[in-house]
């Protein structure tokens, strides 16, 4: 069985035919060529396929496209038109938050969706809102800086 | 470029990667691309007696055994493993065949069909049944490798020695999880074999596909993707599905794509091997320890991958940095019916590393002395021969190290600080661990195995493009490599080019392996451009190469394991400090502090991102990650059950350079990458056991052993 189903994918509002249960990862992939969002578990275990949905990071591998009725997709590819992008993007490569990459999408968009919430993380703020995003190669503790680098540098626009 | 090669420049490959644009092996498509999917085998050890498919759809395809040219074996180092299984299964998830078509669900389905008939046979799950075998997996004895390193004359020792001590040492699995599953394309057109993927050695692909397929060198070609993390993992595995992808494309003439689910991934590829370690130091009435006997064990699953290799970093590292002058080690590797123990970060190190400062630590409060004095009083110094009788040639700077590592961590404050806290039921703890990490390939891999080739191409623009055929995986090595050249020819680093490797262009550098890209590579490069410098003006488009040289004045004799393992060596001292629940025993990492000799730093933010991680991996290793095989399987073998660190596990990092640089390096550089890793396990292993007042001797430790320590004693 297939659906019609309409959502708003990174300000535009777009339709796709497919299962209600397909997952919102493989629509992003598969249906609109979106592949900034990343399957590295599957199962809701480690953030690599992190978007926002109506503000709110989710682990889009788990998120049946049915749920993005009429709801606002953020990806990465949206993200990346925005001020907010380029201080996230420069404070990660300044804090040398990129190793091999493969959980930096997810990492902005759970950096980003924190920093909307808690402009002014502390440290442990930032440990607590990035635990959903695994990452193999950094020790996390770069990526932390870039967190708080990024808050400072974009005080006033989160 | 500025003249301080150390400062950290932008990593060119940060912002695609940043914002989704890097493709990696699941991003990339292919016109009228079919995916492949495994089937594997469900017992542990069998005959396989029959093997019923299904009819199928228009458009799919299986692919066995008969679609592949005979002997069926693909070449590692050793050629026992079958690509697709031929007619026995050696562990649970063996590949049989492959599905292959357009709809990723139709091929679950026909794979749901299909029914293997197996013929069972008692499994070898321990190490003690694959010692005793009467039916082995491997050879004769069920050994892929099977090893003495002498050193002085251990009998003459044993009976001067005034004390002497024993203990035995266990570490676990330990999965690469890199973030980015393992993925490979093969593409066969017009009689050419394609490989595009995920990976650490297109050369290694390349070179077992030629010997698979009995191909000329230009029918195969291998170009490496955005790839996300590899540790090791990524080494000897992809040749394997290169070979079942490329066997595909042959017979369904079209391009074949295999990704694995993370889950697939956890429980059927390579990972490190668990390991049992046997020490028995003889001491003279100074407490020196003047002899040493090892017996290592290392658990090399199915097939002989790279097993004799890691058993004997293994073995060489096993006196650890202790100048002990006789030596009588024993290696053996031993084959059992569980999936592949192939390459991981620090490769053997890590296995003989925990054991031996384990076990210093052990003797030395065996015979009340403080352990930190007592590993200061048999460290090695320049001049020393290390365990195959090699010279450590350069200024040995552990001393210092320590002192630095004790003030940045209030090392000696701290442990009797800890132990007043201890009696109020607070349960801390602190623990150093010193190590090394021999640059490059053991032995004389380099110069008789791998002899690498770099080139550098100057072209009409007044770009220069690096042709090697190392990786970019994470680690930094486009920056480096880049770095080291652009220093060299004191041109701006944008005027040098370094692009994924396509083994069509580059020459063979050798693999992404061994900490070797930087030291060994890197210097490499540096001649090369030093050339390019002298020539530059020649013309206007130019091709310098270098070939590896051994270092002039260093031995090594590979049959008796005599002479210089390494040509170079870099250090590390790590503190760990702990708190434990007293309820729960669980841990919680308070603080880590390191302190390296990696020679010169070629750049300081990519150090320190090897540092973070290299320890974040160790910790994990000695203390979360957890893998146990109960019959033939994994207990944990999916995401949610094989857990790794996340950002609310770790705390910062304080992280120091002392350093040495190294000659025969790129500007001084040593190894780097390996090295970040060996230290933390041991030094975690022992703040936990300082926390709780008892002896731990296996890895990872649980909070489940501590109890059954505490409640029956050791
Ligand atoms: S792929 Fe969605 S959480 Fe891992
Ligand atoms: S940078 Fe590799 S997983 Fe995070």
């Amino acid at each position: 069985m297939e659906n019609k189903i309409k959502f708003i994918l990174n300000g535009e509002e777009v339709e796709v035919l497919c299962s209600p249960v397909k997952r919102l990862l493989d629509v992003l992939r598969d249906d609109f060529n979106l592949s900034g969002a990343k399957e590295g578990c599957g199962k809701g275990e480690c953030g690599a396929c992190s978007v926002l949905i109506d503000g709110k990071l989710i682990n889009s591998c788990l998120y049946p496209a049915q749920m993005a009725e009429g709801k606002e997709v953020l990806t990465i590819e949206g993200l990346k038109k925005s001020r907010i992008f380029e201080i996230l993007s420069e404070s990660f490569i300044d804090a040398g938050a990129v190793q091999c990459g493969f959980c930096t999408p997810g990492m902005i968009m759970a950096s980003y969706a924190l920093l909307r919430k808690n402009p002014n993380p502390t440290e442990e703020d930032i440990r607590e809102g990035l635990s959903g995003n695994l990452c193999r190669c950094t020790g996390y503790n770069m990526i932390i800086e870039a967190v708080k680098m990024a808050a400072k540098r974009g005080e006033g626009l989160w | 470029m500025g003249r301080d090669i150390a400062l950290s420049i932008r990593r060119d490959d940060a912002i695609a990667k940043i914002s989704g644009e890097a493709k990696y092996t699941c991003d990339v498509k292919f016109e009228n691309m079919l995916y492949g999917k495994t089937l594997r085998s469900k017992i542990a050890r069998g005959k396989i007696k029959s093997i019923k498919y299904p009819s199928l759809p228009e458009g799919y395809y299986i692919v066995d055994k008969d679609d592949v040219p005979k002997p069926n074996k693909l070449k590692i180092l050793k050629s026992d493993m079958s690509v697709f299984a031929q007619d026995v299964v050696n562990y649970v998830g063996e590949p049989i065949a492959l599905v292959v078509g357009e709809d990723k669900e139709i091929i679950d389905n026909i794979l749901s069909k299909i029914e293997v008939e197996y013929e069972n046979i008692q499994p070898i799950l321990t190490l003690e049944e694959g010692l005793n075998t009467k039916e082995p997996i491997y050879g004769d004895n069920n050994l892929f490798a099977d090893y003495v390193v002498e050193k002085g004359d251990i009998n003459e020792v044993k009976n001067r020695a005034s004390y002497v001590y024993e203990g035995e040492y266990e570490t676990g699995y330990q999965e690469q999880f890199y973030l980015e599953t393992q993925g490979i394309i093969a593409d066969f057109k017009d009689g050419k074999i394609t490989i595009y993927g995920s990976m650490q050695c297109p050369y290694y692909i390349k070179n077992a596909l030629l010997d698979f397929f009995k191909a000329d060198s230009d029918k195969i070609r291998v170009v490496q993707l955005t790839t996300g993390g590899g540790f090791g993992g990524k080494e000897d595995y992809p040749s394997l599905i290169a070979a079942q992808a490329a066997a595909a494309s042959i017979k369904c003439k079209r391009p074949v794509k295999i990704v694995y689910d993370r889950d697939e991934d956890i429980e059927f590829t390579t990972k490190r091997h668990p390991s049992k370690i046997k020490l028995k130091s003889y001491l003279d009435d100074n407490f020196k320890v003047i002899g040493m006997e090892a017996d290592i064990i290392l658990d090399g699953g199915a097939y002989a991958s790279l097993s004799e290799v890691v058993l004997q970093r293994a073995m060489f590292a096993i006196s650890g940095v202790y100048n002990i002058e006789n030596l009588y080690v024993k290696g053996r590797a031993v084959a059992t019916n569980k999936a592949i123990s192939g390459a991981f970060r620090g490769f053997g190190a890590p296995q003989a590393f925990f054991a031996i400062e384990i076990h210093m630590e052990h003797i030395a409060k065996k015979f009340n002395l403080n352990p930190l004095d007592f590993k200061i009083n048999n460290l090695i110094k320049r001049g020393d021969k290390s365990s195959t009788g090699g010279t450590f040639r350069d200024e040995i700077k552990l001393k210092e190290m320590i002192k630095r590592a004790e003030i940045m961590s209030s090392y000696n404050e701290k442990k009797s600080r800890f132990k007043e806290e201890r009696k109020e039921g607070k349960l801390k703890g602190i623990g150093m661990s010193l190590f090394f990490h021999g640059g490059g390939f053991t032995g004389s891999g380099e110069r008789d195995h791998i002899k690498a080739k770099v080139k550098l191409l100057k072209k009409i623009d007044e770009t220069v493009e690096i042709l090697i055929s190392n990786v970019e995986m994470g680690q930094g090595a486009m920056t480096t490599s880049r770095k080291i050249v652009a220093y060299t020819l004191n041109i701006p680093i944008e005027k040098v080019i370094f692009e994924n490797p396509d083994t069509d262009r580059v020459p063979d550098s050798g693999p992404t392996v061994a900490s070797r890209t930087t030291v060994v590579v890197g210097e490499l490069l540096r001649e090369a451009a030093e050339e390019l410098k002298n020539r530059w003006n020649e013309n206007e488009t130019l091709i310098v190469e270098a070939d590896y040289k051994y270092p002039e004045g260093y031995e090594w004799d590979g049959d008796k394991f005599k002479g210089d393992a390494y040509t170079s060596y870099s250090f590390g001292v790590n503190v760990v400090e702990v708190e434990v629940d007293s309820i729960t025993y669980e841990s919680t990492i308070k603080n880590v502090y390191a302190v390296y000799d990696i020679g010169q730093a070629i750049d300081e933010r990519i150090v320190k991102g090897q540092i973070d991680g290299g320890i974040v991996q160790g910790l994990g290793y000695a203390g979360i990650e957890v893998m146990e095989n109960k019959e033939g399987r994994f207990l944990q073998r999916t995401s949610s059950d094989y857990i790794i660190p996340t950002s609310k596990d770790v705390p910062y990092i304080y992280s120091e350079l002392l350093c040495e640089p190294f000659k025969y390096g790129p500007y001084g550089a040593k190894a780097l990458g390996e090295l970040t890793f060996v230290g933390s396990p041991p030094a975690y292993a022992l703040s936990v056991e300082d926390a709780l007042g008892l002896e731990i001797s296996n890895i990872p430790v649980r909070p489940e052993n501590i109890l059954e320590v505490l409640r029956h004693g050791k």
